[in-house]
């Protein structure tokens, strides 16, 4: 795999390590299906250049609260999000914002691979082209060369760019879905329980993926594994029915967390 | 603990490691109270039947350990429950020293006896004695109970013991100027004593860590010393005797 040398990571990562900036950042945002409320005044910062993980028990709203940042909830008949979402110092639900645009600049994977019936290039090269990113041929073949090497791919794809991206293994093309999100060169990328259909050697790939995305996007992750929050993330939101019961640096939220709820949950403890 | 865990297995491997860590701690302070007396009283039996025991506490923390481990791998451990087994092996290894200690100074007990040793020496032993194994005992009741103060104020106390070993130090010294006679079995009881000395610094460890494993964090604070027998000399001690 073809990844940035772990150097250049951790310099990466310094530089935005002094100041705390946040990238997205949420408040009061309330989440309806209808009658039924899903989120209840969630308050939540996603800070930028760091992978955050949303934690709770099934049903508790952090899949509600990741689809709320790139207004995939609007796909949703009935779907209805109060408060305000901030990408940079753009509200996102403003009627003004082109939820095409939005949604390049917030890219998303998720739980089961889903790559488009075509080749692994035409996979990756989609996005460019309908967003008009290459001019030329040789442009779109550097910005697929580039995201399938960011993705940790490349190696295992470059001689049949040409065939179905559907062929691959479960794990690579979860991979491939990484480098079609990475191909529109989005800020944050949002991430649905992306491991929970792999094995174990393609989870460690995607979480060795992760880490090194992380030093040039802002990641959100969704995760049932704790033990995967825990090896991935640097801050962890445990949400519980609808309310985001806790957020904290991911190092302290599994050692020593502040509220029970999160306590019992991470312990399994839920009775 | 508040609740039980979804996976109550998890549960039963947590018991056999705190069941474990308590039947060690009631072995500890059995063989730290049947040295000294075996000390005190010059029995030689009970000194054999004290090194003898080292080996159950030896076995035990292997045990403890070798449990802790299979669990965390199984498990996954996250915070109190992580805590609660990095507890267990720590104090493992502590009880598994304090049974190293009353080993110790089980051996003694022949060569003590075969200088001839003054009972009333054996006096201050005694005394720092009841002081140590009060708070081992004190400590395991904690472990049992997990009480944060308590656990505070047992870490507070260790001074007392570290007190009364200086004044033991000081009064050893002192027998073995009057009479050079006194030396071999004075310096054995100086190492008896100094190994009692450590249990009760043991107990403090162990009151530290339970303390960790209630709270997540470490007790604040510098903890109490009062062992100054580290600036004792002879020299003062003939001018204040004079």
């Amino acid at each position: 795999m073809n990844m940035m040398s772990e150097a250049a990571v951790e310099k990466a990562l310094d530089k935005k390590m002094n100041d705390i900036s946040y990238k997205m950042i949420g408040k009061d945002v309330s989440v309806y299906y209808g009658e039924k409320r899903a989120l209840y005044d969630v308050n939540l910062n996603v800070r930028e250049n760091t992978v955050t993980a949303l934690i709770g028990p099934s049903g508790c709203g952090k899949s509600t609260f990741l689809r709320t940042l790139n207004r995939m909830n609007d796909t949703i008949d009935g779907c209805r999000v109060t408060g305000r979402i901030t990408l940079d110092t753009d509200d996102i639900y403003d009627p003004a914002i082109d939820v095409v645009e939005l949604r390049a600049r917030v890219g998303m994977v998720f739980q089961k691979p889903n790559p488009f019936p075509k080749s692994i290039y035409e996979n990756v090269a989609y996005g460019p082209r309908i967003h008009g990113l290459a001019k030329a041929k040789a442009d779109m073949d550097a910005i697929v060369e580039q995201s399938l090497q960011k993705a940790g791919l490349w190696n295992e794809v470059k001689d049949r760019l040409q065939e179905g991206g559907t062929g691959l293994s479960g794990g690579q093309q979860q991979r491939l879905c990484i480098a079609r999100a990475v191909a529109v060169s989005p800020e944050v990328i949002l991430m649905d329980e992306p491991c929970s259909a792999l094995d174990p050697i393609a989870t460690a790939k995607v979480e060795e993926l992760i880490h090194e995305l992380r030093a040039n996007f802002t990641i959100v992750i969704v995760t049932h594994s704790m033990q995967q929050a825990a090896r991935v993330s640097q801050r962890t939101a445990m949400f519980h029915l609808g309310n985001l019961v806790e957020e904290n640096d991911t190092d302290k939220m599994f050692t020593n967390p502040d509220d029970q709820r999160t306590q019992d949950y991470i312990m399994g403890r839920f009775g | 603990m508040s609740s039980t865990h979804i996976v109550s297995i998890y549960d039963e491997e947590l018991k056999y490691l705190s069941r474990r860590i308590s039947e060690m701690g009631g072995t500890a302070e059995q063989m730290v109270a049947d040295s000294v007396r075996a000390l005190v009283t010059t029995d030689a039996a009970l000194a054999q039947k004290v090194i003898s025991e080292d080996v159950i506490l030896d076995n035990a923390e292997r045990q403890i350990n070798d449990k802790a481990i299979v669990t965390i791998a199984k498990r996954q451990p996250m915070a109190a429950d992580l805590r609660e087994i990095m507890g267990a092996i720590r104090i493992a290894a502590e009880l598994e020293r304090v049974g190293d200690l009353g080993k110790n100074t089980a051996k003694r007990v022949i060569a003590v006896q075969s200088s001839g040793m003054p009972r009333k020496l054996a006096r201050g032993l005694e005394h720092l004695a009841e002081l140590a194994l009060m708070q081992l005992k004190e400590v395991l009741d904690v472990y049992a109970t997990r009480s944060v103060d308590k656990a505070k104020a047992i870490r507070e106390r260790d001074d007392e013991i570290d007190a009364i070993y200086t004044s033991l130090f000081r009064e050893l010294l002192t027998y073995m100027m009057e009479d050079p006679r006194n030396i071999t079995p004075c310096t054995h009881l100086l190492f008896c004593a100094k190994n009692i000395e450590r249990i009760g610094d043991h107990a403090t460890n162990i009151a530290e860590t339970i303390y960790y494993m209630a709270t997540g964090s470490q007790p604040e604070g510098e903890r109490p010393k009062d062992d100054t027998s580290t600036s004792v000399v002879a020299a003062g001690l003939a001018d204040a005797s004079e």
